[in-house]
């Protein structure tokens, strides 16, 4: 699959907002998940 | 061979066993993901029907794959620590049930994101899709319900017997498109045919799914392991890697 120019890839043919917008939750999701765990931890610890 | 798992079954010895383990899942989980999402957006050709809509495919099926699975584990612990009293196995079930809500969320999230496109709906209540809403319902509930208990054996014991009750909607979702007629498509890939879909979508899939797999291993790890040194802050081991961290 060749994009051709960052701008088409990020347009995803008309679909950004569906595509990224999957995408950027699972981020959102994995970022709360770790960050919630090492704080969880750490209230173990003290 | 059978006395040394015992011996690693206990909290105190799954530890830093687990502690030792999580790195590596990690890195694993960082690399399929890595190369899952190379092949997912720069091999995978355009879909002819769906254009590029579609490569929400690749977490979209493996996060539904690791919510129905995930559920069968906690699940399956949940039974072993009710049947047989061992004690790690309701931290495990604790520890997978967040990860476990995290991935039907996913689930919901992406398919109503991919649905709106292809469907021209966010959301139908279509037996797909409502059984695995009550999958994330079904999560949630068994987390609150052991939170709401204050001693620990009996909010495991409370939320094992919710968790098995549930399993029962394991097999609707699976078996959701067959039985009813559904919005949401059949199986792409199963055990028993052949992939309806191109070889690199399905690698890319694939490589997602073992990502998920690895990923969720790592944090359920990592929340085992909060949990034990909560459950277990009395104890003197316990006290001794509080104080050396």
């Amino acid at each position: 699959m060749n994009w051709g120019s960052l701008e088409n890839f990020l347009a995803m043919g008309g679909y950004a907002l569906y595509v990224w917008g999957s995408y950027c939750m699972v981020v959102l999701c994995i970022f709360l998940e770790v960050f919630f765990l090492n704080r969880s931890m750490k209230k173990t610890k003290a | 061979m059978s006395l040394d798992w015992f011996r690693v079954a206990a909290p105190q010895a799954f530890f830093p066993v687990a502690g030792k383990l999580i790195p590596w899942f990690s890195a694993l989980a960082a690399a399929f993901a890595a190369t899952g999402l190379y092949v997912g957006f720069f091999v995978a050709p355009t879909d002819h029907q769906q254009g590029e809509s579609y490569r929400i495919i690749f977490i979209h099926v493996p996060a539904a794959w690791m919510s129905m699975f995930l559920y069968l584990v906690m699940a399956g612990w949940a039974g072993f620590g009710l049947a047989l009293n061992t004690r790690l196995s309701g931290m495990m079930a604790s520890a997978l049930a967040p990860t476990g809500a995290m991935f039907t969320f996913i689930a919901l999230w992406t398919g109503a994101l991919w649905g709106k496109p292809t469907w021209g709906t966010w959301w139908v209540w279509d037996a797909r899709l409502t059984s695995e809403l009550i999958l994330l319902f079904l999560y949630l509930g068994f987390i609150a319900l052991k939170g709401a208990i204050p001693d620990s054996q009996r909010a495991d014991r409370a939320g094992a017997i919710l968790a098995l009750v549930g399993v029962v909607n394991i097999p609707i979702i699976y078996f959701s498109v067959q039985w009813w007629s559904t919005l949401h498509q059949g199986a792409s890939v199963s055990l028993t045919r052949a992939p309806s879909m191109a070889a690199t979508m399905l690698a890319a899939m694939i490589l997602m799914a073992l990502a998920a797999w690895m990923y969720s291993i790592a944090v359920s790890f990592a929340r085992l392991r909060a949990i034990i040194l909560e459950r277990e802050r009395d104890a003197a081991w316990a006290q001794m890697q509080r104080s050396a961290a």
